[in-house]
């Protein structure tokens, strides 16, 4: 256990975490005319939370705020006390933009640091880290961690599969921090690649996270390389990875000394009791930057509050059950469907038929969008449709950051092959979370 | 010289999926209407049919009707003689009149001539005839193709 507020006694654990919800109350309550404005509606001033009892009186915060005070809007610290900002993709062009003062990268270190832990990663450790770098929280989260806790790492980031595995026989690589898929997805090249991975590789542990894993897919990656599977769980708008993590047990416990976590009905909005499959909740009690007050997550879960073998009495999630929005996990990236309307729309002002196609290329998801060539969009020659083609799919890398196949098909296709007017076909075999 | 000489061709967007040139077809055969001259252009998950057929107003709305996207273009055709240099001469006309070539294609007319259809840039359309017209080429009007 890296910190020992990870087993500390409830009441001590709650004690701390009303007495940093009163402060953060304070703070956004003062700082961000946003919050000011929802608690006055609510009729809440900060001095009525005394007890952890009275979060549920606050208001809830959505992705739809985030975006709204784009960029730096609900920031409670002038920029130059930033540090670091991350950014993910928009749902209609504009991202979501998170900072972090020093402190907040602290925090965000802290619970890094607690997750390695979760299998004592140590000086001794080899972190091979293929979670991509760059905006997203997860390559530079797992990084910090794992440099915290003393570890050598290796910065691989995502894809060029053949030249991690090279390093990470060479280098001698004892953890593996990637999407689950991705893990099976080099367990697979390694053996087309005659690698033995009883013998050629020390990997011992693996964190992983940003999509869904079905247990069938868990004990893949156990068998495959003979590791313990960690799930790692987080999501930028809270910190990035580190808002939870498995314990050797298989319990997600959520660090909750910085991240309060409920779970509500997500029609009515009432919060359920431990045990109720529910939406899940964060409010952030320690952040500086960017303190959220009850952030709807969308992520379908149930919470327990029993002690565990581990020792940690933190708050166990059970692994998110699905979403209570459209949004897809493509390869470990967030997707909205309206994103791929939003490109959409971009071609000479026509919104087109489609329907987004998920499916499997390997062990790795593979998202197409089939958009329907009509008499607007048609134009006599192949090249100019190569082009639409080949425009489109740099539109979709440009606002989703992923790589979108494009196939043009011809109109009433697509209620040929699904029968209705249906957006989404997810082939993919049910892995735990999709609808 | 566009009103005179301009063809209607319907051009047809077509998955490359089983059957799909049947059901083209066989539309325009219920109709009873006439293909004239034909192409298939072709890239590897779609492909555009390209047609000049009798009656195109009849054509563009049966398969209008029938769901197919399409488009009407205007193309243009000439009359050669079916021989070696014939093709060449047509395209140097249009080269030395820096006139670009969309795509072109063929039928042989029966007899000793041949008929090739061409499709040019709109813009260029009625450029292209006047430097074929100078140059001798006997272009085709649309009666050749229409009833």
């Amino acid at each position: 256990m890296w910190n020992q507020i990870e087993g500390a006694p409830r009441e001590e654990l709650e004690k701390l975490q009303l007495r940093r919800l009163q402060d953060t109350v304070q703070r956004v309550y003062h700082l961000v005319p946003f919050y000011k404005k929802k608690f006055d509606e609510l009729g809440v001033k900060p001095e009525d939370v005394r007890s952890l009892d009275d979060l549920k009186r606050l208001p809830l915060t959505t992705k739809q705020d985030l975006r709204d005070h784009y960029p730096f809007g609900l920031f409670t610290v002038p920029l130059d006390q930033v540090v670091r900002i991350h950014s993910s993709s928009g749902t209609t062009g504009k991202p979501t933009v998170v900072g972090y003062t020093r402190h907040d990268m602290d925090v965000w270190i802290e619970v890094m640091a607690r997750t390695m832990s979760m299998v004592d990663v140590g000086e001794k450790d080899v972190v091979h880290n293929a979670y991509g770098y760059g905006l997203f929280t997860g390559g530079l989260g797992f990084h910090y961690g794992a440099e915290r806790v003393g570890a050598a790492v290796v910065p691989s980031s995502g894809g060029f599969t053949k030249r991690q595995l090279l390093l990470m026989k060479d280098f001698g690589a004892t953890i593996l921090c990637s999407t689950p898929s991705f893990a099976l997805h080099m367990a697979e090249v390694a053996k087309e690649e005659g690698y033995d991975l009883a013998t050629d590789f020390k990997i011992r542990a693996g964190f992983f996270g940003a999509e869904p894993a079905s247990e069938g897919l868990r004990q893949a990656l156990r068998d495959a390389w003979g590791l313990i599977y960690i799930e790692a769980y987080g999501l930028s708008e809270i910190i990035g990875p580190g808002v939870a993590a498995g314990c050797p047990y298989g319990n997600l416990h959520v660090f909750e000394d910085h991240f309060i976590p409920e779970v509500i009905d997500t029609e009515t909005g009432e919060v359920l009791p431990d045990g109720t499959e529910g939406e899940l909740v964060f409010t952030t009690v320690t952040k500086q930057a960017l303190p959220i007050i009850r952030y709807r997550t969308k992520d379908i879960t149930v919470l327990h509050r029993e002690p565990c073998k581990c020792g940690r009495t933190l708050t166990v999630m059970e692994s998110v059950k699905g979403r209570a929005d459209d949004m897809l996990i493509v390869n470990g990236v967030n997707v909205f469907p309206s994103q791929v309307e939003h490109v959409l729309t971009k071609i000479e002002g026509v919104t087109p038929n489609y329907v987004i196609v998920l499916d499997k290329k390997g062990v790795l998801d593979k998202l197409e969008v089939w958009v329907e060539v009509d008499d607007r969009t048609f134009a006599d020659g192949i090249g100019a449709l190569e082009q639409l083609k080949a425009r489109l799919q740099q539109e979709m890398l440009n606002d989703l950051y992923i790589n979108v196949r494009i196939k043009l098909v011809e109109p009433k296709t697509l209620e040929r092959s699904m029968g209705k007017a249906k957006r989404i076909i997810d082939k993919r075999e049910a892995e735990g979370m999709q609808k | 010289m566009i009103k005179k000489y301009g063809i209607k061709q319907l051009s047809i967007f077509l998955e490359n999926r089983k059957g799909r040139l049947l059901e083209v077809t066989k539309a325009l055969s219920d109709a009873s209407i006439n293909i004239r001259a034909l192409a298939l252009a072709e890239s590897a998950e779609f492909g555009i049919l390209r047609l000049v057929v009798n009656n195109p107003e009849k054509a563009k709305s049966v398969l209008s009707s029938a769901g197919f996207t399409l488009r009407e273009q205007d193309v243009f055709a000439v009359d050669v003689p079916d021989e070696p240099g014939s093709f060449y001469s047509v395209v140097k006309v249009l080269s030395d009149a820096d006139i670009n070539i969309d795509y072109t294609y063929a039928f042989v007319g029966g007899g000793s001539k041949a008929v090739l259809v061409f499709k040019v840039p709109s813009g260029k359309l009625e450029a292209a005839l006047d430097a074929l017209e100078k140059a001798g080429i006997r272009l085709v009007e649309p009666t050749f193709f229409y009833d």
